[in-house]
């Protein structure tokens, strides 16, 4: 096991490193830089001091040099913390990461937890009453959920909701408790607006993996230990959950590693239909101003998640599988 | 079985287990896939979509897209009907016209429905000018009114323009969007595959690190970043291709997966090993003997992957990183309806979401009886 890991430990180092070069030549694609934009906004403001801000800033981010150069200083301080600095919001990036962090993880597992519940009991349950009419409308179901845009399913609600229940959706707060500290009304107010974001992020989820659910548990059923399990005389309950559900699971612990990025990107069209105060509309509006700092250190810390995610699933899957370890 | 049954009264003599054996590979896949009956309607619906926005968007739609109307500001849609206020009918459809009055108090264009002005409907009727194929100038319409009448059938925008029309043309981007993306895909991803799997090795052992690499980054985010690098001065046609290859760009990397594991399969095979043996050249036996094996789960992979595609270029789109306006794609015209303000008040906005929803589950039912048809040991 200990060898398994290293191994995984090391290829993921690899990865690291290539997904933090590629990450930065997106950074640099578009044509201009940054410094560009900056420059005309502080010439606007008519500061004095623009050309010597220009040049520290230059001086920090080592523009001036070559691009393997400028990528070692932002790997370095990335490493250490140090993002870069937002040109558009004039702060540190990592202080704006922070900031919107909490609630993107928050709406996310939220909406993980909602689509593993909701999907796991409806794909046994369509495995084991295979084409029954219950099964049939699930399937149909799981098509049409695959099918519609999250951030369609996200209008209509919106829709739905301000028009027969008077209710204003979007956001995570009310207006009155947007700049409240944190008590006991506002946490209500906070769960009032969560359960939106939450199944609309969920659904589309839900949806595929009910179908994984459903496919793997019906391959497994039609195999002859599970039959030698009826056989025995075992109890159709202890047959399915602890014979076969276990094994069905296997593709659905990589995709729990899948879905790690997710919580950061935290389901990114969503959000911003939704107007929620998490990582996704910040990356949009940053790709759209060339704030290239910020868009960069999200897409790298996205890919990162997804790496670390998988190196995870794959650590889980030994264990729960021992057959890969000696793969 | 209903249709062996069928087949058997037609040629008596031929007992069922001879008939069947006589049948071809595709014959026995046609069957199969004929029996599922959601995959058939998919496939029917998104023929028709092809038909009618990819080929002819212009006939069909009986106004030109494009054109601006000062007069007709958000109308609702004008629904063909067979009887008129006093319960008459009529076997011509026709639409009411609108009275228009300015709303002091919002100040916006209200329209009324004014049931004195009639418009019957005329099949093949002559209409705006639009380009047949982008070039032939032509103005028959499949449906028209007589002018001054209008047939605004989903309603117009805030511009006036008709949004029937509209979401036609912008079918022919959306779906187009998919096809292109996907052939690439198949492209990119057979050819890496195939080599990756052939040949082995350091070759395979860069690909599939290439893949990882490009797997680690999350779908929306790269595809957004990398339209965001888009010079803005690019024209449409070259914006396009430009969006179809950079959705195919992370999308092969599944493809060439799954390919290299059937290669590496295929490549143990006793067909394989004899053609060897008989001095067969590596690209007769990749084009002759492995990769038509593999080709129906390349199909299948791809029909797949189809709706993906059409899904997120509507998300870009719609994000305002995609397709960019004058021209239209679904993505494009759900743009206007962002807000919710604007879809309480004019909900017919809301429509292409529903050609979307529609191509998407199409793909999503032709993929899936595809892909059973395709399996030799499916039921």
């Amino acid at each position: 096991m200990a060898a398994f890991i290293g191994r995984r430990f090391i290829s993921m180092l690899i990865t690291l490193v290539l997904v933090s070069v590629v990450g930065f030549i997106v950074i640099n694609l578009p044509p201009g830089s940054y410094l560009d934009v900056y420059r005309a906004q502080l010439m606007v403001l008519g500061t004095s001091t623009a050309e010597q801000q220009i040049k520290a800033l230059e001086k920090r981010y080592a523009l001036d040099k070559p691009l393997y150069y400028q990528y070692l200083k932002w790997i370095t301080g990335f490493v250490r913390g140090d993002f870069g600095r937002s040109f558009q919001y004039n702060r540190e990036v990592s202080e704006l990461v922070w900031n919107r962090l909490g609630f993107t993880v928050v709406v996310s597992v939220c909406s993980l937890v909602f689509s593993w519940i909701v999907a796991l009991p409806i794909g046994i349950y369509s495995a084991t009453h295979k084409y029954s009419a219950a099964d049939n409308i699930f399937t149909f179901l799981s098509f049409i959920g695959l099918s519609i845009p999250s951030f369609l399913i996200a209008l209509v609600l919106m829709v739905i909701s301000s028009r027969y229940f008077g209710m204003s959706v979007g956001g995570l707060f009310s207006r009155a408790y947007e700049n409240a500290p944190w008590s006991w009304a506002k946490l209500v107010d906070f769960l009032q607006h969560l359960w939106i974001p939450v199944v609309v992020v969920g659904l589309a989820d839900t949806a595929g993996l009910m179908r994984v659910m459903r496919g793997n548990l019906s391959d497994i059923l039609s195999m002859q230990y599970v039959q030698t399990a009826r056989a025995k005389g075992l109890p159709e309950r202890v047959v399915i959950y602890k014979h076969a559900v276990r094994n069905a699971l296997h593709p659905l612990i990589m995709n729990l590693g899948m879905s790690l990025p997710g919580i950061i990107s935290g389901s990114t069209v969503v959000s911003i239909v939704l107007s929620l105060p998490t990582c996704g509309p910040l990356y949009f509006n940053a790709l759209r101003s060339q704030d290239m700092f910020l868009a960069g250190t999200f897409l790298v810390f996205m890919a990162i998640m997804l790496v670390i995610g998988n190196f995870l699933a794959d650590i889980a899957l030994a264990m729960v599988d021992p057959r890969i370890r000696y793969e | 079985m209903a249709d062996t049954a069928v087949n058997l009264e037609a040629s008596p003599a031929v007992p069922i287990d001879q008939e069947r054996s006589t049948l071809t590979q595709t014959e026995l896949i046609w069957r199969r896939f004929l029996r599922n009956r959601l995959a058939v309607i998919g496939g029917i619906i998104l023929i028709v979509f092809y038909i009618t926005m990819v080929c002819f968007p212009g006939f069909f739609s009986p106004h030109n897209h494009l054109i601006q109307r000062e007069d007709y500001i958000s109308v609702p849609p004008q629904l063909p009907r067979w009887f008129d206020e006093e319960g008459k009918f009529h076997w011509r459809p026709f639409v009411y016209g609108f009275t228009t009055e300015l709303d002091m108090e919002r100040f916006e264009w209200v329209h009324f429905v004014d049931t004195s002005q009639k418009y019957p409907i005329y099949f093949i009727a002559r209409g705006e000018e639009y380009k047949l194929f982008g070039f032939i100038p032509c103005n028959i319409h499949l449906l028209g009114v007589e002018p001054p009448g209008t047939l605004f059938l989903f309603g117009t925008d805030e511009l006036g323009r008709c949004l029937f029309s509209r979401i036609l043309h912008g079918g022919q981007i959306s779906l187009t969007v998919g096809l292109v993306g996907v052939i690439l895909t198949i492209i990119l991803g057979s050819i890496m595959g195939t080599i990756s799997g052939y040949y082995g090795g350091l070759i395979d052992n860069l690909i599939q690190r290439l893949v990882e690499l490009l797997m680690s980054f999350p779908d929306i985010p790269l595809w957004a970043a990398l339209s965001a690098a888009l010079p803005p001065e690019w024209s449409p046609a070259k914006r396009f291709f430009a969006i179809s290859a950079i959705l195919s760009l992370r999308n092969w990397t599944g493809l060439a997966r799954q390919v290299r594991a059937k290669i590496l399969a295929f490549r143990e095979e006793d067909y394989t090993l004899a053609a060897q043996a008989m001095g067969a050249s590596d690209r007769r036996i990749i084009l002759v003997h492995l990769l038509p094996n593999a080709a129906s789960h390349i199909i299948v992979v791809a029909t797949l992957s189809i709706p993906g595609m059409i899904l997120a270029e509507t998300a870009l789109s719609f994000l305002g990183l995609g397709i960019q306006p004058p021209v239209v794609s679904w993505g494009v015209l759900l743009q206007h309806a962002q807000e919710v303000a604007v879809v309480m008040d004019r909900p017919w906005l809301l429509l292409p979401g529903l050609f979307v929803v529609l191509a998407v589950l199409s793909f999503n039912f032709l993929g899936d009886g595809i892909r059973d048809a395709v399996d030799p040991y499916s039921n």
